[in-house]
């Protein structure tokens, strides 16, 4: 250790491409405590370049745990170790001198390995194409309070919403199973009267195409909202589950359209 | 019917028949366990209610095969449900961090369900069969002195007590996660019924788990 900074070893998964095998490359880093993971990934890339070396593929935008694009799994956890955070909010300081860590993309058969650590995640963007929205005219602006919304439900829908679609989920799911973000999604628009004329059309067609995706089933093991950034609840698992069920019951339509 | 079929055949319909056939097989343990415990009365009163169950037979007939249906969609949707879930990821993690964000109950669902499933092919090919099918002692309706007799081997007793440890821990998650996927998660309720899914677990286990016990240990003066 020098100036309070700590040496760690890596072990970061390296693969050319989608159809190509993957393995994990060591690295060593000496990187100060009060770095991120993404700005010692930085560091590493920057080290490597300097020396003609490829880097290391990652994927990162906001950097402020909002924008749900850097996901990776740390020593088998998606986001690392500290609940309630992106892998761009984790500290080095989280991590002690010699440590060694593993780094993995998030692994999934409906999210496959671009290069190294990033992932192709529109399935996603699938999911929410087929009911992720609400589609109203929405002609002029409507009059303060002309919808009463409870503060309650309002706030239930907004922690649904929270959701940033990073698919930490889906890689913290021993089946890679896409439930939490669905259920979110489906939960933030039947929680509000703008969502109800759609709503049981919209979670059959929201969990087709889940399933179509090739997501896993749901185990309840819950482990998503243990490792979910935003805390999203399982409860909107059982809310999509309800509606689903008595979509499927009362639809009149025998055939789901996406 | 196809809309039906496809309902459950999806994700959560899957779910859903594990969770209807779950909670069957939950409310046909707490019957069971009943009858079992009439074990602690006394043979006179056990062979009693085994000969009044015989004459009722097609009735328990029409319910066994009901079990049978309930066993096979549970136990096939199960086996159907892993092996669709691994392949799901069909790249494992090096670093497995499974015990970090779920609890053991969950994440073994089908290792101790495979379990039971191994318990319940030796249960009933010694006790069912034994009961239905004769043997030198039920033939003269000492149904009491036949369980006696059978769990006089440690080696039998002992897989019994393990299974039914087992058994207790499956339905530990299974009693829970099946008022999750039925959608019933309130955020006042769903306390209590993981505590009440957890007490109902640890009595079977110890209900069911006590007979081999009795029998082993305290039974043996007779």
């Amino acid at each position: 250790m020098s100036d309070g900074r700590i040496n760690l070893k890596l072990k970061i998964w390296k693969q050319s491409g989608p159809n190509f095998p993957g393995s994990f490359a060591d690295f060593e880093v000496q990187v100060s405590p009060d770095a991120s993971f993404l700005e010692m990934l930085d560091e590493l890339n920057n080290d490597l370049e300097s020396k003609g070396l490829e880097p290391v593929a990652f994927e990162s935008d906001c950097r402020e745990g909002i924008c749900g694009t850097c996901g990776l799994v740390i020593n088998g956890q998606p986001h690392g170790p500290i609940p309630k955070i992106a892998t761009c909010q984790l500290h080095m300081r989280n991590f002690k001198d010699e440590d060694t860590i593993w780094v993995e993309p998030f692994r999934a058969k409906a999210f496959p390995v671009v290069k190294d650590l990033i992932v192709k995640r529109s399935a996603f963007d699938k999911i929410m194409y087929a009911g992720g929205f609400v589609s109203v005219n929405t002609g002029g602006v409507p009059d303060a309070n002309a919808i009463l919304i409870p503060k309650e439900k309002a706030a239930e829908s907004f922690d649904a919403a929270a959701c940033i679609g990073c698919g930490a989920c889906v890689a913290a799911c021993k089946n890679a199973s896409a439930m939490l973000f669905v259920s979110a999604k489906v939960s933030q628009f039947a929680l509000l009267p703008q969502g109800q004329p759609e709503r049981y059309e919209r979670v059959q067609k929201m969990v087709k195409v889940m399933d179509d995706l090739g997501f896993g089933s749901c185990t309840n093991t819950y482990a998503c909202e243990a490792e979910c950034p935003k805390g999203i609840s399982v409860r909107n698992i059982a809310r999509m589950n309800r509606d689903y069920f008595v979509a499927k019951v009362k639809s009149a339509n025998l055939e789901v359209e996406v | 019917m196809g809309w039906l079929l496809e309902s459950l055949n999806s994700s959560l319909g899957k779910k859903f028949i594990m969770a209807v056939t779950g909670i069957c097989l939950i409310l046909f343990l707490i019957i069971h366990l009943i009858n079992n415990l009439t074990l602690f009365l006394g043979p006179e009163v056990f062979n009693n209610v085994v000969k009044n169950l015989e004459t009722i037979k097609p009735l328990v007939r029409v319910v066994e095969v009901i079990l049978l249906l309930i066993f096979i969609f549970h136990i096939f949707n199960g086996i159907r449900l892993w092996i669709e879930n691994r392949q799901a990821r069909p790249e494992r993690y090096a670093v497995n961090g499974s015990s970090k964000n779920a609890d053991v109950f969950s994440r073994t669902m089908v290792q101790t369900g495979s379990v039971i499933f191994v318990f319940l092919v030796v249960h009933l090919q010694t006790f069912w069969y034994a009961f239905n099918f004769g043997s030198p002692l039920t033939d003269l309706h000492k149904y009491y002195e036949f369980v006696a007799d059978s769990f006089k081997s440690y080696a039998y007793s002992g897989f019994y007590i393990a299974a039914m440890i087992i058994l207790g821990v499956h339905l530990n998650h299974g009693f829970q996660s099946a008022f999750q996927t039925f959608g019933w998660n309130h955020k006042k309720y769903f306390s209590f019924i993981k505590i009440l899914g957890a007490v109902y677990s640890i009595i079977m286990a110890v209900g069911f788990g006590s007979i081999p016990v009795y029998f082993l240990f305290f039974y043996g003066g007779n």
